[in-house]
């Protein structure tokens, strides 16, 4: 059987590699993605934990996590068409509104 | 079991790699897609069936399917690069990376858990029924019920939330309807409620 280490390794691998999109990224829409990928590398850690201590639980969280990612993406989306309805740009450095 | 796990987590990661490196969103999108399903993969590996199958179907299925919508309803082409206007964060970038390195390692030395005992296969229920939808409905439906619940509100509160956000301006639509000869000619571009 597969150590649990390595899933929890790959799920961090996945991770960072989502935050650094989030960083790095400057269209909106693929920041967007990029938080899908960090959400995913948490669903990844929580399936494998529930593997290993044989709970369906976690297998739960999963689901409810999916759910709350369809509503956010579904917000978030709405947010981003009226974002570009207002400003002709997807360029996140554009919507500083609120920066002092 | 190995070889699986190696295949998908691969595919998984240069996927993800593909998803942050690429300009143009619609391959981020293709390279999420792929992401998703190797990930499918990866929880059929665990054993956990039914989250495999929702994963196709909600992420890669319905969740993607709005992103590509979106990509190609805002017409987006490549990014244009830009100069960046804070050039001074790239040399501070290097020391703060150090220290939070530092930080990290310093925390993993001091702080000293007991290892978690991962319980032995067998005293549990077998692992092969973990993930089938009978063993997650029933808990889904005795101990979970107000969770579920919960988002279920939560999808509705979502749904109207995007509704409200994505519709065109109120004035614009009175304007059409005062005036129904005018050509409907659309897209006077709704200004948002930031003007």
């Amino acid at each position: 059987m597969i150590p649990l280490s390595w899933y929890l390794a790959l799920s961090a691998v996945i991770f960072t590699i989502g935050v650094v999109g989030v960083v790095v990224q400057r269209n909106v829409i693929a920041l967007f993605m990029c938080v899908e990928l960090m959400l995913n590398a948490v669903n990844l850690t929580l399936v494998a934990f529930s593997r290993y201590f044989v709970n369906p639980t976690g297998q739960l969280f999963v689901f409810i996590v999916m759910a709350v990612a369809a509503a956010e993406a579904a917000v978030g989306l709405a947010i981003i068409i009226s974002l570009f309805r207002s400003r002709e740009t997807l360029n996140i450095d554009e919507a500083d509104l609120l920066k002092l | 079991m190995e070889i699986l796990f190696f295949l998908f987590g691969a595919i998984a990661v240069v996927a993800a790699l593909n998803v942050i490196l690429q300009r143009n969103p619609i391959y981020s999108a293709i390279g999420l897609i792929v992401t998703l399903c190797s990930l499918a993969g990866l929880f059929l590996t665990l054993s956990a069936q039914f989250i495999a199958a929702i994963q196709i179907i909600v992420y890669a299925g319905a969740i993607m399917v709005l992103f590509v919508f979106t990509i190609m309803l805002l017409n987006v082409r490549s990014e244009e690069s830009k100069v960046d206007r804070q050039k001074f964060l790239r040399w501070l970038a290097v020391p703060l990376f150090l220290a939070l390195l530092g930080e990290v390692y310093y925390v993993v030395r001091t702080v000293n858990n007991p290892p978690l005992q991962i319980p032995a296969t067998g005293a549990a229920p077998p692992a092969e029924i973990l993930g089938t939808v009978e063993s997650i409905g029933r808990e889904m439906f005795t101990s979970y019920l107000l969770p579920f619940e919960a988002t279920s509100v939560l999808i509705l509160m979502a749904i109207v939330g995007a509704m409200l956000l994505a519709r065109r301006e109120k004035e614009v639509d009175a304007a059409k309807r005062q005036a129904p000869t005018a050509e409907p000619e659309e897209e006077t571009v709704a200004i948002g409620p930031g003007h």
